[in-house]
């Protein structure tokens, strides 16, 4: 059904006619043009999709558009602060956690949520939450390495 | 390029020359010094060389020298995220003497750059490095020349530094690359075997270097095929048959039709449809009710592997010497055994995507391929199109691994376009994805093998079916023996291909296990027997430096654990894997506690990206080696997602250390897929040792352990 929602894209309120029983990945694709967040499986099964919705990550493979109604939605295009890189970003470039590059999003936004449900996750925790974060070109133990530095320069006082 | 073009280059071995195509792209181009070679790998420098070039324009790099001092370098190859776009341009900043950032690489577009078969084969760094640098020496000598008019000085009193051709006896005397071209368009071809620099000269070589477009993929800028916009564009969704070999018997589109904005498009077997709206098009193609054929089921993945043997004939005598059967009549124990590896797929997280229009009669493509210009053809047979109105344009791709060497989507989308009228995306679902993977081949190796008490492998008679001779070659001196290739066209339930270091993991695998069984029966440490065997000096140090990394001599694994070697040559490279493993008795599952990778590739261009190839190896080739397993009912594949796929995650995979033998002087070697091919031989191995199941089907599952630790059950 078409109709108009209200929420925060990437720190700007944002309004939005449109058929709201759509799945988020595609509108947030080519209504929002927001091409960075990716699509892997369509299930939830890969992570390629992952977005933060309320902080939370979330498969946008697996969500309605209304579902966002007056929630606060952060892409990988909202991390960094211009050029300025988040830290796990920051972390990922350092650690050459990145290979073709595409589960990448995906993997940044789940890595930033766990980040900010446990600043100082164990490497125990870091792989449980984010063992749904699938990789081909196997680049999971460069990422585990990312985490563990960005959980450091957070904890070191930058704020997430 | 077709299939069987695509497997001679691939399931052969890929010491191979590429042959160039004709074209003409300069004048496409603005001002600047280009330099151009033609490539052909087996006699790059000859005397030849330089008056064939001559005669026929056909080149496959070029280097442009701008005004402002960028330097482009124009190649057919692609980067799905081995890592090449810094590589190359890391060898050619270091022979041109610029920074690393002035550099920009065009790749793969079809327009642009000159012709290329493909990206695979490990064969970029090997056979594209040489040439780069060949150029870039041209280049160089080039702009000394151009100096020395401009400067007055003579050649031999300058030098080059930093973009610039400076003054040997004043540095302040300089004239920069890009001013030297003023304006003008100068067109050079290499024609002299250039003098490269010394290993003690490298300034940017062998040094770790981040790739160049890490900033794009992490803010998600990266734009890959299915990101492509374009006004006006439709998406597709495809209705798809239930098994490979159907034929569409009827179509009844009307609920689709119906829908707003629908467009149903029914072309022989292809059932499309299209909207405005991607969410759109995957509802309506659901509510499509199509029937098809339902083919024959000639074989299952229960029974493949005797439909393999009875189905394949000899087609050929890959190595032979001596005389098996006096080998064997030497021999104090003769073992025989059967290795089985099933289908795998390649399981790249972007799946097949492509975004086709047309300009006029121009069609234009964005594709996830790992070959422009065979898709270029592809598009051209398919389209009834003259090749040089095609155009197939450089994008990233989220992973190849061999599996977007066919681009079967760009063909789709393109036939899409072109009766829509309007521009197309498809993007492949995974389901898709699945299902018309060009799969890696199910294969069956038959080996009977001579060994004598005192350790020596003196007999070995080897049937390979389905994965032809990559890396097959022996490097263990066994006098007396006879390798032979088995395969049917067609034999197949669905296409396969390429797989990363095809046919060479699974062969490594069949071999590797069974050098373990003839140590095992004389007795003899794994390790021994095989220093004592190797012939090849670049094995034998490979398989010295692993152990030594792994700490060999002294590893004391506990209960239920077990150590495992491998070895293997890909690529030109060499490669030793040790894998230690956890077995749980009751269970059968498997945990990876480490694994100690050392690889013999020449000149390590790019430690780094070598050590990330590596690692991506490792940890993919975990996933062939103990759970990646396609089940399926002839032409229908079982196995649609990553639920039932498992491929290796985080938990899955291992600590990883990787060690080079770096040899600086000698030529740089495959680095993109030799690491991955040792790791089912040395996860069956390690598994053997730690749990005395000695399974000969890849994957090692907890189900084959099992069986073999409780025969009874």
């Amino acid at each position: 059904m078409r109709e108009k929602i209200k929420f925060t894209l990437n720190g700007k309120s944002t309004e939005l006619e449109t058929d709201t029983s759509q799945i988020l990945l595609w509108v947030l694709r080519t209504e929002l043009g927001l091409t960075g967040t990716k699509f892997g499986c369509g299930v939830g099964f890969c992570g390629a999709c992952t977005i933060l919705v309320d902080g939370l990550a979330q498969r946008s493979c697996g969500m309605a558009v209304k579902e966002i109604e007056g929630k606060k939605v952060v892409t990988i295009e909202g991390l960094a602060d211009g050029e300025k890189l988040h830290p796990v970003q920051k972390a990922f470039v350092e650690h050459e956690a990145q290979q073709c590059g595409f589960c990448t999003p995906g993997q940044i936004m789940n890595a930033v949520a766990l980040l900010k449900a446990d600043p100082k996750p164990t490497r125990k925790r870091i792989i449980e939450g984010m063992n749904g974060n699938l990789c081909r070109c196997g680049a999971y133990n460069r990422i585990i390495a990312a985490v563990e530095t960005a959980s450091k320069e957070i904890n070191g006082g930058t704020k997430l | 390029m077709n299939a069987e073009e695509i497997n001679e280059i691939y399931f052969g071995d890929v010491d191979l020359p590429i042959s160039p195509s004709r074209r003409e792209f300069i004048k496409k181009l603005g001002a600047g010094l280009f330099i151009i070679f033609a490539l052909q790998p087996l006699k790059l420098f000859a005397e030849e060389q330089d008056e064939e070039a001559n005669k026929r324009p056909d080149f496959n790099l070029y280097l442009r020298i701008k005004e402002d001092g960028r330097v482009e370098c124009y190649t057919g190859k692609i980067d799905m995220g081995q890592g090449i776009t810094t590589s190359l341009a890391q060898a050619l900043a270091e022979e041109l003497e610029v920074e690393l950032n002035s550099i920009d690489m065009i790749m793969g577009d079809t327009d642009l750059c000159p012709y290329d078969a493909g990206t695979w084969g490990s064969m970029t760094t090997r056979f594209f490095d040489p040439v780069l640098r060949a150029a870039a020496i041209e280049a160089r000598m080039e702009l000394i020349k151009m100096a020395s008019i401009e400067l007055k000085i003579p050649e031999d009193q300058l030098k080059t530094e930093d973009g610039h051709v400076v003054s040997k006896a004043d540095n302040n005397i300089k004239v920069s690359y890009g001013s030297l071209t003023k304006g003008k368009r100068i067109v050079k071809t290499v024609r002299r075997a250039p003098v490269f620099k010394k290993p003690a000269e490298f300034q940017q070589v062998g040094k770790p270097v981040h790739a160049t477009n890490a900033f794009l993929k992490v803010t998600g800028k990266a734009k890959y095929s299915g990101d492509i916009q374009l006004a006006g564009m439709l998406y597709a969704a495809i209705s798809r048959p239930p098994a490979h070999g159907c034929k569409l018997l009827s179509v009844d589109k009307g609920k689709a039709a119906a829908m707003e904005g629908v467009k149903v498009i029914v072309m022989d077997n292809l059932v499309a449809v299209l909207h405005r709206n991607p969410n759109n098009a995957a509802i309506a193609a659901a509510v499509i009710r199509a029937e098809w054929s339902k083919p024959e089921v000639l074989a299952t993945d229960k029974t493949i592997f005797s439909y393999l043997v009875t189905e394949g004939k000899e087609t050929k005598v890959f190595e032979e010497k001596g005389n098996p059967d006096l080998g064997f009549a030497d021999a104090d124990f003769i073992l025989e055994a059967e290795y089985h590896d099933g289908y795998k797929a390649h399981a790249a997280i972007e799946t097949h995507t492509a975004t086709a229009y047309f300009e006029g009669d121009r069609l234009i493509v964005w594709a996830s391929t790992q070959s422009p210009f065979g898709t270029r053809k592809d598009l051209s047979a398919r389209l009834k199109m003259p090749l040089e109105n095609v155009l197939v344009k450089q994008i990233l791709l989220g992973g190849g691994f061999g599996g977007k060497v066919y681009s079967e989507q760009a063909v789709e989308a393109a036939l899409l376009a072109k009766e829509s009228g309007a521009p197309v995306q498809l993007a492949w679902t995974r389901e898709e994805e699945f299902m018309y993977d060009q799969f890696r081949s199910a294969a069956v190796m038959q080996i009977k093998a001579g060994v004598k008490k005192s350790g020596k492998i003196v007999a070995w008679k080897y049937h390979i079916y389905c994965a032809g001779s990559r890396g097959v070659n022996d490097f263990y001196g066994i006098p007396n023996l006879r390798s032979a290739l088995y395969d049917k066209k067609g034999i197949h339930p669905f296409g396969t291909g390429p797989w990363r270091a095809p046919g060479n993991n699974t062969t490594t695998f069949a071999r590797e296990s069974h050098i373990d069984v003839l140590a095992d029966k004389i007795g003899m440490d794994p390790l021994a027997f095989r220093l004592a065997n190797v012939s090849n000096t670049k094995m034998e140090r490979t398989l010295t430096l692993a152990a030594k990394t792994f700490n060999y001599a002294s590893a004391k694994p506990g209960k239920n654990r077990g150590v495992g070697i491998a070895l293997g040559n890909d690529a030109g490279t060499y490669v030793a894997l040790i894998a230690e493993v956890e077995v749980n008795p009751t269970t059968g599952v498997v945990k990876v506690l480490r694994v100690v990778c050392a690889q013999d590739m020449g000149q390590v261009i790019n430690p780094h990206g070598a050590r990330v190839q590596a690692e991506g190896c490792i940890t993919m080739g975990l996933g062939y080696a103990l759970y990646e397993d396609v089940p399926f009912n002839w032409g229908e594949v079982v196995v649609r997602n990553f639920d039932t796929y498992e491929i290796t995650r985080f938990s899955t995979t291992a600590p990883i250390e990787t060690v080079f033998y770096d040899d600086m002087s000698a030529p740089p070697q495959g680095g993109g897929e030799p690491a991955i091919i040792c790791v089912g031989g040395a996860i069956a191995n390690a598994v053997f040792h730690a749990s005395g199941a000695r399974v000969t089907q890849m994957p090692v599952t907890p189900e084959r352990i099992l069986e073999k630790i409780r025969p009874s059950n």
